[in-house]
């Protein structure tokens, strides 16, 4: 410590130190340098007073521009959904079965329809919203539709959910069980006959006639299903559980039905308009039909 | 400083016990690692003898170069250029040029927003820049092709530094006075006058500067409406910003760096040093002819003693970077020719021959000066350099026009779905999801036709067209210059597999374009 001294050839002090001959200038710090950290103080100083800075129990101050991050980003999503709002107040104004015909509005409802889809349906509808034979959750991209594949139908599904027994208007439907109904023989033959209405296999007049008893009041003569009551269709290619004999045993001793929550109330009326118009845009969506004043007058399925 | 590698130990080292703070230490190594000690570190400690400094500056002020005003060929060729290269750049922006309803009609524009450049009726999109990349090498070459017939002709005068270094040099000229005035202005001390002076002269400088961004940014936008916007306050914060930045770089570079830009930041100047040789045009001062120097008295006296020099000085007066051209070749003479305006008009007046210093090849300079002819320097254009250069030049161009005359303005791009990858129909058919992107690269709208090709029984749809009206073609119409997105499906009867196919979409106009997308149709394993 006591060896300050002046080093000759750089005309500096050192500080003192020396380890095995080596020794350390006390070289000053640069003129600037030292500004530039009495600038930063004096910037503390005022940013303390300008911005939150001291933390309190609970907050911060507050600085004198009022400013903090959760305002901030508080600004910026009421932006983001200021910038929103016209479309969402066209999509509000705008009846559903209009809709199509304003082909930007439909793309910006679609747009919006698959981001809420992707938060509150893949769940279950999986993310490329194929659904699920396992577990019995449909498929959206395809044109066979339980309850109807038009928009007004997809929204009321939507709005209403599937046997939702909290609601009135929910649709529902309910397939009795038939365990106990039928012997083996029974069930193969009927088995066979409800293959056969899509050409599986072959009819049989025991499967036949059991069908026409138990069954056509729903899934209609020759397996055409009801869309007023959600029978599935018996004579396409699409099976909800899955067309093995087994699956389809199964199906008709003990039934399962699929259960779909009600979104009103849960999600905005546009919010809704734009699902539907993503599902209904997926690939199978069918064209609006006019409902007929006489509820007799059978819908075309395919349009 | 002294240099290690002289420096064996037991040399120049003292080995000597010294003794400090009561402690008697050795200055031998103390290990293997430091056998060489003085090789790993010059470090100084502190009984050794003082350091001897230097006595070389490595740092040298900029001496202000006050060039002298000098008329001549070669200092017309200078205005020449200058008129032509400033006028390309401020003018070219405002140039109008047709493109329909449907395209901006400024000849160039690089429309940096929508990612289109524009040059009269070229047009490129992002995808094909390497006609940019392309140009750029031909711009390198070029650079080549130059230095190897002429020099460095492009420093001296075409560069942008030595374009704008002469409007600032005329600008001092115009404010100052010439040299001498120049030089006795930045004697005096800060009267009044060199104040206003000092103040006009940086003023200009500014405006000069100003304008030169200014114009820089008219080619990113439409000219008329970036004007407007400018001075209402209204244009984007960049174009502020690029004309904050290129003034201040205008000014810096161009009124006070000036020739320490050329000979301490520049490159090129390396790499033409690299790519001279003795069959290179230079600006050249005949040392044979010209020296010794003496006045044209000293001459007159002893008429035998003395060369054509008389050391009037006048090259260096009207050097634009301040160098002695009699010093010979230098990485600071940029060949810009006004030392031989300047000698030729001497040589005239003592009616001297002209040409003591003049462009020449240090070839022609050694036949010279053994008395060979004389011989014209434009014959150095032609050799095989110059010749291999203009060919690899040309050829690049050639094939970029070639290029940019045969491609397609049509192009289509497929994405299947995966997720799911196929759709069972309720008719039992198969259906698949694609994206297709088509892309219209003409300034007008144009109706493109869609074919699903090699997949039998196929039809398709799209996001636009309905199911009811599937068939295996479809007509879409994409609009002017874009990228059309359509969502298409893809359906296939009952029982079809997995397949590859193709979908083909040409325009339907005269050029009848077409182009063609190989990818992949799934369907279920069985059933």
């Amino acid at each position: 410590m006591a060896n300050k001294r002046i080093d000759e050839p750089t005309g500096t002090r050192t500080v003192g130190h020396e380890w095995d001959g080596i020794e350390e200038l006390d070289t000053p710090l640069p003129r600037w340098w030292l500004w530039t950290f009495y600038l930063t103080i004096v910037f503390s100083i005022g940013y303390v007073i300008a911005y939150p800075a001291w933390p309190m129990i609970d907050r911060a101050t507050a600085g004198v521009l009022g400013w903090s991050s959760r305002g901030q980003l508080a600004e910026e999503m009421s932006a983001a959904d200021q910038a929103r709002a016209t479309v969402r107040e066209q999509l509000a104004r705008i009846p559903l079965e209009r809709l199509p015909e304003d082909s930007d509005l439909m793309q910006q409802a679609v747009a919006g329809g698959a981001a809420a889809f992707r938060v509150n349906c893949v769940q279950c509808h999986g993310s490329g919203a194929a659904g699920s034979q396992e577990l019995g959750y449909p498929n959206l991209n395809d044109d066979d539709w339980l309850w109807g594949g038009d928009l007004k139908a997809i929204e009321y599904t939507l709005v209403h959910g599937i046997r939702q027994a909290d609601d009135d208007e929910t649709r529902t439907s309910v397939m009795p069980p038939f365990a106990g109904a039928f012997d083996n023989a029974q069930l193969d033959a009927l088995t066979d006959h409800v293959l056969s209405l899509s050409g599986k296999a072959d009819s049989n007049t025991v499967g036949a006639q059991l069908y026409a008893d138990n069954c056509a009041a729903c899934h209609g003569v020759r397996g055409e299903g009801d869309r007023a009551q959600g029978a599935p269709r018996l004579n396409d290619a699409i099976w909800l559980r899955g067309s093995g004999r087994d699956q389809i045993k199964r199906q008709i001793l003990n039934p399962r039905m699929g259960m779909m929550t009600k979104w009103e109330g849960r999600l905005d009326p546009v919010t809704i308009k734009m699902l539907s118009a993503y599902v209904h845009s997926l690939g199978g969506g069918e064209d609006f039909i006019e409902v007929a004043e006489d509820p007799e007058v059978e819908v075309d399925e395919q349009p | 400083m002294s240099n290690p590698d002289e420096n064996k130990p037991g040399g120049g080292r003292d080995w000597s016990v010294i003794v400090e703070d009561g402690v008697a230490k050795t200055n031998e190594p103390v290990s293997s690692a430091v056998a060489e000690p003085e090789a790993a570190t010059r470090r100084h400690e502190p009984h050794e003898p003082p350091r001897q400094h230097l006595p070389e500056k490595l740092y040298e002020p900029r001496k202000a170069v006050h060039n002298k005003r000098i008329d001549g060929p070669f200092r017309r060729f200078k205005w020449l250029v200058m008129l032509v290269t400033l006028g390309i750049y401020y003018i070219t922006p405002w140039i109008r040029w047709d493109r329909g309803p449907y395209a901006p009609d400024q000849a160039v524009l690089v429309d940096l927003a929508n990612r289109r450049f524009y040059m009269f009726n070229i047009e490129i999109w992002p995808h094909e820049f390497y006609f940019v990349a392309g140009l750029l090498i031909m711009a390198g070459i070029g650079l080549f092709l130059v230095t190897s017939a002429v020099g460095r002709a492009w420093c001296g005068y075409a560069c942008p530094q030595t374009v704008w270094t002469d409007v600032f040099q005329h600008v001092d000229r115009f404010v100052d006075g010439d040299r001498n005035a120049r030089l006795r202005l930045d004697a005096e001390p800060w009267t009044w006058n060199k104040v206003m002076r000092r103040a006009l002269k940086w003023t200009i400088y500014l405006f000069i500067g100003f304008w030169t961004g200014g114009a820089w940014i008219m080619y990113f936008a439409d000219a008329p409406t970036l004007v407007y916007d400018f001075w209402r306050g209204e244009a984007a914060p960049v174009a502020y910003i690029t004309v904050a930045i290129l003034t201040l770089t205008t000014v810096t570079l161009g009124g006070f760096m000036r020739e320490q830009v050329c000979i301490y930041m520049c490159p090129w100047p390396r790499i033409q040093t690299a790519m001279m040789d003795e069959k290179s045009l230079l600006v050249t001062y005949k040392d044979w002819r010209g020296e010794p120097r003496g006045s044209v008295k000293k001459a007159q006296r002893s008429p035998d003693k003395f060369g054509d020099c008389i050391d009037c000085t006048q090259c260096v007066q009207v050097c634009p970077t301040g160098i002695d051209i009699r010093e010979g070749p230098q990485i600071g003479c940029i060949t810009c020719g006004l030392c031989i305006d300047a000698c030729d008009r001497v040589m005239a007046d003592i009616g001297r021959p002209r040409g003591l210093i003049d462009y020449a090849t240090l070839e022609d300079c050694e036949r010279e000066a053994a008395g060979g002819e004389v011989k014209s320097p434009l014959r150095t254009l032609l050799r095989p350099r110059t010749i291999a250069y203009f060919m690899i030049w040309a050829g690049i161009g050639g094939a970029l026009l070639f290029a940019l005359g045969n491609r397609s303005h049509t192009e289509l791009t497929v994405a299947p779905d995966r997720n799911p990858p196929f759709m069972l129909l309720s008719d039992g058919s198969v259906r698949n999801s694609y994206t297709l992107k088509l892309r219209n690269m003409e300034s007008r709208p144009r109706d493109m036709e869609i074919v699903v090709e090699g997949l039998p029984g196929a039809v398709m749809w799209t996001d636009t067209i309905g199911r009811n009206q599937s068939a295996p073609t479809q007509t879409v119409t994409v609009p002017a210059d874009l990228v059309r997105q359509v969502r298409a499906y893809v359906a296939v009867p009952k029982g079809a597999a997995s397949q590859q196919f193709t979908f083909r979409v040409t325009s339907l106009d005269e050029q009848r374009e077409t182009d063609t997308v190989q990818t992949r149709f799934d369907a279920p394993e069985n059933e």
